[in-house]
């Protein structure tokens, strides 16, 4: 007689239709591919854990929202946000789409330049710009986009010496009905400092002021707050025009648009709430064209969007390294994919899914990492299969942030792969090793 | 030798009643069969080796899947003491 195929016994409480924080035993389909090709193979050649980058993915959404912009508004022009994930690779997928480059520090700038990035493409952002930097984008003719008075008064200074006309626009943060209201950055509308910095700039006469940017945080579930934020830096482009008969070149918008991605406590899933690039585009470009600008010389609109464009495309990939029962009974399964490489788990209720077929049974469970911290919970409460030892498990949707927030904490950062449109793997960063760790260190010599 | 305590209604669907605590709870078919032998009277020796006749499963694995089984039995309350 054949002998039966064994699956761990199991018992469930039922919580009649009330969904726990463990969710509805809804099941799950495992991911065994990804673009075609298999996770274990794909573990097998390049080891676990290990994130892997499809090409086809970033195309597809780029091209989802370049239409929902362009097919709006006259001059849209996108600019990879270089913090959400730069990995050079990733940079020239988006440069090859079309898109210019957002940086916030010399290195990021760097990298833009050795991917190729023609000067003036560069946005230069954010609150630390050091002198050379500064210099550097000046020759280069980058668009500085000025965060405070003391920047603004250094700038004035290097055009003197550099005799240059440093191309600027300031950042400008405003109450657009969104909350928190990030006010750290930029100048501030309602107080009058957006008008203080742009008066300075105009009667200096030194500087070339080609657009207003703002960006008003990220993750930003609302599309009015945008059209807010637009109809204010309309205003300010008006009055420019106004006062100064000032014609601004750009009008740019920051990121912020929401991922599919579920943060944690939210009571619906984010491929629910998350608005569409329609949307967010309907609200912008309203607020743009029913603006008095005049028609004829209506900005190019500069979009810095990140995490909603390369969120969905990674994954990571996982294995499992073994399972044990918590004191109150909870199921536990520890996996190799820990929070120092997936710091989005902080935020984010990841999905976890098997990779390969497993027991239409699932219990309540915990997904650990392997981190030697209490800290390290990947998931707190999933509806999850029994897995044995060495059973794989792929992480959806962490292509934003944690290849440039990751920590090389115990043990190394992981290998990144990219599959193409062809469904061929590239190595695009190569995994840490004791090497890429120790040759930072010094040993002073007394202790040799 | 352990039972499942009198007041809890065992179904063949897996369906479990605790007339106790008004608790329920769902089996999957290998827990129903492990109940089932259980409220038979076997002890774990007897039901370790039905099991390893009629399936495919080592000693090993089946004690651990049966230990921790019974650890969430306890776990619930379900376990006559
Ligand atoms: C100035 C600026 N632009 C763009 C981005 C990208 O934001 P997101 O990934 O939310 O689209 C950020 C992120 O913090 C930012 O600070």
């Amino acid at each position: 007689m054949e002998k039966k195929f064994f699956e761990r016994p199991i018992i469930n409480k039922i919580n009649a239709g009330i969904p726990d924080k463990f969710g509805m035993g809804n099941q799950l389909n495992p991911i065994s591919t990804i673009d075609g090709v298999a996770v274990k193979d794909l573990i097998a050649e390049h080891g676990s854990p290990v994130f892997v980058l499809s090409e086809k993915t970033i195309q597809d959404i780029y091209q989802d929202a370049y239409q929902a912009f362009s097919t709006r508004y006259p001059k849209v022009q996108f600019a990879w946000s270089y913090k959400t994930n730069y990995i050079d690779a990733v940079c020239r997928t988006f440069h090859k789409l079309g898109s210019w480059a957002e940086v916030v520090s010399g290195f990021e700038y760097q990298k833009a330049l050795e991917n190729g990035v023609p000067g003036n493409q560069i946005i230069f952002n954010g609150p630390d710009k050091n002198e050379a930097d500064l210099r550097l984008a000046i020759e280069n003719a980058s668009l500085i986009h000025i965060d405070h008075f003391d920047e603004l008064y250094l700038i004035i200074r290097l055009a003197d010496e550099t005799n240059k006309r440093p191309k600027v626009a300031i950042r400008v943060n405003m109450d657009n009905g969104i909350y928190p209201q990030w006010d750290r950055f930029g100048f501030n509308y309602e107080n009058g400092d957006a008008w203080n910095a742009l008066n300075r700039i105009m009667l200096s006469k030194k500087l070339d002021l080609v657009g207003l940017h703002t960006h008003i945080g990220t993750y930003i579930l609302a599309p009015f707050g945008y059209g807010n934020a637009a109809k204010v830096l309309a205003d300010l482009a008006i009055g420019l025009d106004r006062k100064y008969n000032h014609k601004i070149k750009y009008i740019d918008m920051g990121g912020g648009f929401a991922s599919k991605n579920t943060l944690k406590g939210a009571y619906l899933p984010g491929s629910d709430t998350c608005p569409s690039f329609d949307e967010y585009a309907e609200a912008i470009t309203n607020a743009l064209i029913n603006s008095s600008i005049d028609p004829e010389n209506m900005p190019v609109l500069f979009l810095e969007t990140g995490r909603a464009l390369i969120d969905d495309a990674g994954s990571l990939l996982g294995s499992v390294i073994g399972n044990k029962r918590l004191k109150d009974g909870r199921r536990a399964t520890i996996l190799d994919i820990g929070v120092n490489m997936l710091f989005t788990s902080f935020w984010y209720e990841h999905i976890v899914v098997p990779a390969q077929a497993t027991s239409k049974y699932t219990e309540d469970t915990t997904l650990y990492g392997p981190l030697c911290m209490n800290i390290d919970v990947i998931r707190d409460a999933i509806q999850f299969p029994s897995m044995k030892i060495g059973d794989q498990v792929v992480v959806k949707r962490v292509g934003a942030y944690n290849m440039t927030q990751w920590m090389q904490f115990i043990t190394y950062r992981p290998k990144v792969v990219l599959i193409d449109r062809k469904g061929k793997v590239h190595t695009i960063r190569n995994r840490e090793n004791i090497d890429s760790i120790r040759s930072l260190e010094v040993v002073p010599d007394y202790l040799k | 030798m352990m039972k499942i305590k009198k007041n809890i209604a065992v179904s063949e669907s897996g369906f479990v009643f605790d007339a106790g605590t008004g608790e329920t709870y769902s089996l999957n078919p290998v827990g129903v069969e492990i109940v089932k032998l259980m409220n038979e009277g076997k002890n774990q020796e007897e039901i370790s080796n039905y099991f390893l006749s009629n399936y495919e499963v080592s000693q090993g694995i089946f004690e651990s899947a049966y230990f921790d089984f019974v650890s969430i039995l306890n776990q619930y309350n379900l376990i006559e003491r």
